[in-house]
């Protein structure tokens, strides 16, 4: 009868402090919050709106029709002059970031890789090489890193009179790197007709290899065909058509260099400077991933009679490829976001441009909602691009 | 004659050294430096490279050097105007030595030197009693290094008080600017990054939303615009005529960037305690903020070590990127002085960035073995 006494009891407490009810007290809290931001945002916009009309400051995103009047030094997929709009600056500034990120990214993956397993060899040597790489540059910032490159190296290079001829009639000066630029003359189009059927053929040919391989355990030599097909469908578009691609070659003149492309100390140094930098992270991770993968499973494989060539390919790698690929997102987004780190070389980049948009028309708010969306854009798109691809790596399991 | 007709063995044979393969350096070279064909010409071939590297760089970084000089004369060689034979190339560390004040402190007021100085020196015995495991006074400790400390500190440094002479934060610079923003930032960033966590791991759903928001919005975007923001969007938000110092706008920027990486780390920490955790401090009758501090926190937290001094090295590593709004830290005073025209040569550039790059990796080197070493103190052998 007692735990009859005791109920009611309890159930009346309950009604009675409604204030000790974590739901009740989580609403109450929860409301308070909503309260005191919501009077912040209006504090804030308040604020704003006075300080833009104190200061006579339009605000909207209209002044992006208007002419941009200031030059940018690098853009090398659309024309752009002092009197486009501001719209085309700052996409000249989103396809440099672009340009940068992509190109810095593959290239800090490879080194990566390299410096990831050349830090579990079997050889002294290269492993405390590796190990001294990667404590080097990860412990520095990497605007250290960009300025090393920029104002270090790349602005000390001899003049265009003297400059180092590098092999393949490229250049190296204080302006840039020069080397010769391809010009496609007719027909060259067949030979990149010959390149995609290449590899739409590997493609196809891959497929049906494995299919054949799983039906009847004949494997085929998937990768010398690739070889053959990627390489030989171009050259052999460019023998018919009689070689339509010449090079323009970069020839020393009395003071400059004429003729060829340029890539600038700008982009060379951003672009080298991510790329150790963020090497150095991949590499760790790369380490961590095929550490992280059992020794059983090599053990196995050997048991089973693979060696470490097929072992590693087959059996230790795209089990690693699972540790690896989350953080290994997370470092291509910190490459991207520190390619804003261009604005301190004056490399035109979406920061770099939008700051001088900024600096000239005082649109604060409205740029750095631009910087804000485009930044938040890229980060979503290589997020979801590396989730397909970690799930099509991902354990199948039944 | 004897009568043992034993044809085994009654002594043991000595031991015999193994052969001149399985021994000593020979050995360990066989198997470090030539196990296979492959090993061998990759190991050739990093020797070639040290051999056709180092000397250089050896060359230049020390035998040819400049160590002490009056100004550029002594880092350029006769053709660029300077006393040096032509051809010659050697790091400048005159320039380093002939700038180092001015490294250390920025333009802060020669005759108050001692005040920074007094700072450095308080810092570092608190903090080394703080990080022996060993010394005692934890707790007191903690709480004087944590919040009386940068009261002195900023009494000290901003001055204005007690007959110091006011020191404006526009002229601090060089190292003082890069070890205050990390000290702040550093600070305000964990338990910043602590609540942010909580939030998000909240049940409410207003607060995670909020959380949520803040955590993936900063970490979408790169430092440089949070510092453009605010440096430029923080005074239009306050009402007209409250101006904000500088120097605390970076402050913000960096501690808000710094927090939402924290909070992160500290989430990965939070959902790796087993639920039994917080099902055993329920049913012990613990309220939220008991079971958060006593039973969840102190065991996330251990966990996540290692990630709590990346972001702080990160955060370290950052902190130059004041040099973009403009502040003058560490990085930004050394490539301020390159356009000095008392020691513009070749090597100058060169020659002081290696030096900066040397302090950044002195400390983000120390603090990184610093997490090596509590890491393998404080696992309690749960780890797998």
């Amino acid at each position: 009868m007692a735990s009859q006494d005791i109920t009611p009891v309890g159930r009346d407490s309950a009604k009675a402090s409604l204030l000790y009810d974590p739901k009740f007290r989580g609403y109450i809290f929860q409301a308070v919050t909503v309260l005191v931001i919501a009077g912040l945002v209006y504090w804030i916009v308040n604020n704003t709106i006075a300080n833009l009309q104190r200061a006579n400051l339009a605000s909207g995103f209209g002044f992006l029709d208007g002419r941009a009047g200031f030059d940018i030094s690098s853009s090398p997929y659309l024309s752009y002059t002092s009197d486009s709009t501001f719209i085309k600056a700052l996409s000249v500034g989103i396809l440099n970031t672009l340009t940068v990120a992509v190109v810095g990214i593959i290239t800090a993956t490879i080194i990566g890789f390299i410096v990831g397993i050349g830090r579990l060899s079997h050889n002294w040597l290269i492993r405390k090489l590796c190990t001294v790489y990667v404590e080097v540059f990860r412990n520095i910032p990497p605007l250290l890193v960009i300025f090393f490159w920029y104002l270090g190296v790349l602005s000390v290079l001899p003049q265009a009179r003297e400059s180092i001829k590098l092999p393949f009639s490229t250049f190296l000066n204080n302006r840039g790197l020069f080397f010769p630029a391809p010009v496609f003359g007719e027909g060259a189009w067949l030979a990149a007709a010959g390149l995609v059927a290449g590899i739409v053929g590997t493609f196809l040919v891959r497929r049906w290899a494995y299919k054949r391989q799983m039906a009847t355990g004949q494997q085929f030599p998937v990768g010398l065909t690739a070889l053959g097909l990627i390489l030989g469908l171009p050259l052999l578009a460019l023998i018919v058509k009689g070689f339509p691609i010449s090079f323009d070659y970069p020839v020393l003149g009395a003071f400059n260099l004429r003729g060829g492309t340029l890539i600038g100390p700008e982009f060379m140094s951003l672009y080298l400077a991510l790329s150790f930098y963020t090497a150095s992270f991949i590499a760790e991770i790369v380490r961590a991933g095929i550490r992280g993968v059992g020794k059983g499973q090599s053990e196995a494989s050997h048991a089973l009679g693979l060696r470490a060539g097929p072992t590693t390919r087959l059996v230790v790698v795209p089990q690693a490829m699972r540790i690896i690929i989350p953080p290994l997102t997370s470092q291509y987004l910190n490459l991207t976001k520190n390619s804003s780190l261009a604005v301190a070389i004056g490399y035109p980049d979406l920061v770099a441009v939008g700051g001088t948009i900024l600096n000239q028309t005082g649109r604060s708010i409205e740029v750095v909602a631009i910087w804000m969306v485009v930044y938040l854009s890229i980060s979503l798109l290589t997020s979801i691009f590396m989730n397909w691809v970690n799930a099509k790596m991902a354990l199948v399991e039944r | 004659m004897d009568n043992n007709l034993s044809f085994v063995r009654t002594e043991m044979l000595q031991g015999q050294t193994p052969p001149l393969g399985e021994r000593g350096a020979i050995r360990w070279m066989r198997i470090n430096l030539f196990a296979t064909p492959l090993d061998s010409a990759l190991t050739l071939l990093a020797i070639l490279a040290l051999a056709w590297f180092l000397p250089g760089m050896i060359n230049w970084l020390f035998v040819n050097a400049v160590w002490s000089g009056p100004d550029r004369s002594v880092c350029s060689t006769v053709a660029q105007g300077g006393i040096q034979p032509d051809g010659w190339s050697g790091a400048c560390w005159a320039y380093v030595n002939a700038n180092f004040n001015q490294f250390m402190y920025g333009p802060y007021p020669v005759d108050q030197h001692w005040r920074v100085n007094l700072v450095a020196i308080i810092f570092v015995l608190l903090l080394i009693p703080l990080l022996i495991p060993k010394a005692p006074y934890k707790v007191p400790n903690a709480v004087v290094f944590f919040f009386i400390f940068p009261i002195v500190a900023f009494i000290l440094l901003v001055g204005g008080w007690f007959g110091l002479p006011y020191v404006e934060t526009s002229s601090w610079g060089g190292l003082l600017v890069t070890l205050t923003l990390s000290f702040v930032g550093i600070s305000v960033s964990l338990p910043l990054g602590i609540v942010l966590a909580l939030g998000r791991r909240s049940r409410m759903p207003v607060i995670k939303m909020l959380c949520v928001i803040f955590i993936e919005t900063i970490r979408g975007i790169p430092l440089i615009t949070v510092l453009f923001m605010a440096s430029y969007m923080l005074p239009l938000f306050l009402p007209p005529g409250v101006s904000f110092d500088r120097f605390l706008r970076a402050l913000i920027g960096v501690a808000l960037f710094a927090s939402a990486y924290m909070a992160e780390v500290v989430r990965g920490g939070l959902q790796a305690i087993p639920k039994g955790q917080y099902e055993g401090a329920d049913s012990l009758g613990l309220g939220y903020w008991q079971k958060t501090g006593l039973i969840v926190l102190p065991q996330a937290l251990k966990l996540v070590i290692p990630g709590i001094v990346n972001t702080f090295i990160g955060l370290f590593k950052d902190t130059s990127l004041v040099t973009v709004i403009s502040m003058f830290d560490l990085l930004g005073t050394v490539k301020q002085h390159f356009s000095d025209a008392n020691w513009i040569s070749p090597q100058t550039p060169i020659s002081g960035l290696i030096f900066a790059g040397f302090v950044f990796w002195i400390f983000c080197f120390g603090m990184s073995r610093y997490s090596i070493f509590m890491e393998n103190r404080l696992d309690t052998g749960h780890k797998r």
